[in-house]
C-alpha cells in the first residue's frame, strides 16, 4: 500500500486530505500515478485536469514527474506553492 | 558554521527583537545581521485573513535543506528560519530569517537566496478569507518567484 497525500485546491477538488491505495502494476513513474489516479473518477479529473502543474513529493522530497515510484512510502501531490 | 541552524514551523506569532538576540547572544565574532520578515499584507481592505496549510514533516525537511545548502554557499554564524501557519491576519508576521556572519554580504545574500527558495519550494499554501465573508480562493503562484530561485543556479554556475 502506498499512502498518498493532497493538499490546498488538490485536496479539495479530490475531497479527502490522504488515502492508502493499492498501485495497480505498470505505473512506475510519477507521470503514470497522474494519468491513473485521473481515471478513477470525476473529482480526481477535476484535481489533475492539467497534470504538468501538479507539484509531486516522494516522502517529502520534491521529485520530477519522471521519477520512478517503486519504494515510495509516501506521496504528496500539491499545487505550486505560494508561502514564504 | 558550527551547529545546525534554527528551523522553526508554528502556529503562534514570533518575536524578531529576540530571535535577533538569540542568535548574536554571547557571540564577539559575529560582524553582521540580516533579518528579514513577510507580513500579511492587506490589499484595499479586502482581506480578512490569509489561511497558511503546510505540509508537516516535509515543510521543516526542506526548509532544513534550504538553510543546509544556504550554510553551504555562504561563511554564515548563525541562521533562524520560521514560518508560520493557520490563520494569519492582515499586519501579522508570516516568516522570519535571520542570517549572521562576520561581514554583510554572505549574510544579505543569505537570507535573500533562503527567501527566494521558500517562496517557491517550501510546502505551504496560502488561502484567501475575504473580508465581505466570501473565499477567496487559493493564492496563485506566480511566475516571478520561480525565476527568482533561478538566479542561483545560474550565479553558481558562473562562479565554476
Amino acid at each position: 500500500m502506498t499512502k498518498l497525500i493532497y493538499f490546498a485546491w488538490v485536496r479539495e477538488r479530490i475531497g479527502k486530505p490522504e488515502e492508502d491505495v493499492e498501485l495497480p502494476t505498470g505505473i512506475e513513474t510519477v507521470a503514470d500515478l497522474l494519468r491513473w489516479l485521473k481515471s478513477r473518477g470525476e473529482e480526481y479529473e477535476h484535481a489533475l485536469q492539467y497534470p504538468d502543474v501538479i507539484r509531486v513529493a516522494i516522502n517529502q522530497e520534491h521529485v520530477e514527474h519522471r521519477e520512478k515510484i517503486s519504494g515510495a512510502r509516501e506521496i504528496a501531490l500539491f499545487p505550486p506553492m505560494t508561502g514564504g | 558554521m558550527s551547529g545546525a541552524p534554527t528551523v522553526r514551523i508554528q502556529r503562534e506569532d514570533f518575536d524578531v527583537a529576540a530571535e535577533i538576540a538569540r542568535l548574536t547572544e554571547g557571540r564577539a565574532d559575529i560582524g553582521a545581521v540580516v533579518s528579514f520578515s513577510g507580513l500579511c499584507r492587506d490589499e484595499q481592505g479586502q482581506l480578512s485573513a490569509l489561511e497558511l496549510e503546510h505540509y508537516p514533516g516535509m515543510a521543516e525537511a526542506e526548509i532544513g535543506r534550504i538553510a543546509a545548502e544556504a550554510i553551504a554557499r555562504w561563511p554564515l554564524q548563525g541562521l533562524t528560519v520560521i514560518h508560520r501557519h493557520g490563520k494569519i491576519t492582515p499586519g501579522e508576521n508570516i516568516v522570519l530569517v535571520v542570517a549572521a556572519s562576520a561581514h554583510r554580504h554572505a549574510a544579505f545574500e543569505a537570507a535573500n537566496f533562503l527567501m527566494d527558495f521558500l517562496k517557491s519550494r517550501a510546502p505551504f499554501w496560502k488561502k484567501v478569507h475575504r473580508a465581505d465573508g466570501t473565499d477567496g480562493g487559493w493564492v496563485e503562484a506566480k511566475e516571478i518567484d520561480d525565476k527568482a530561485a533561478g538566479r542561483w543556479k545560474k550565479a553558481a554556475r558562473k562562479r565554476t
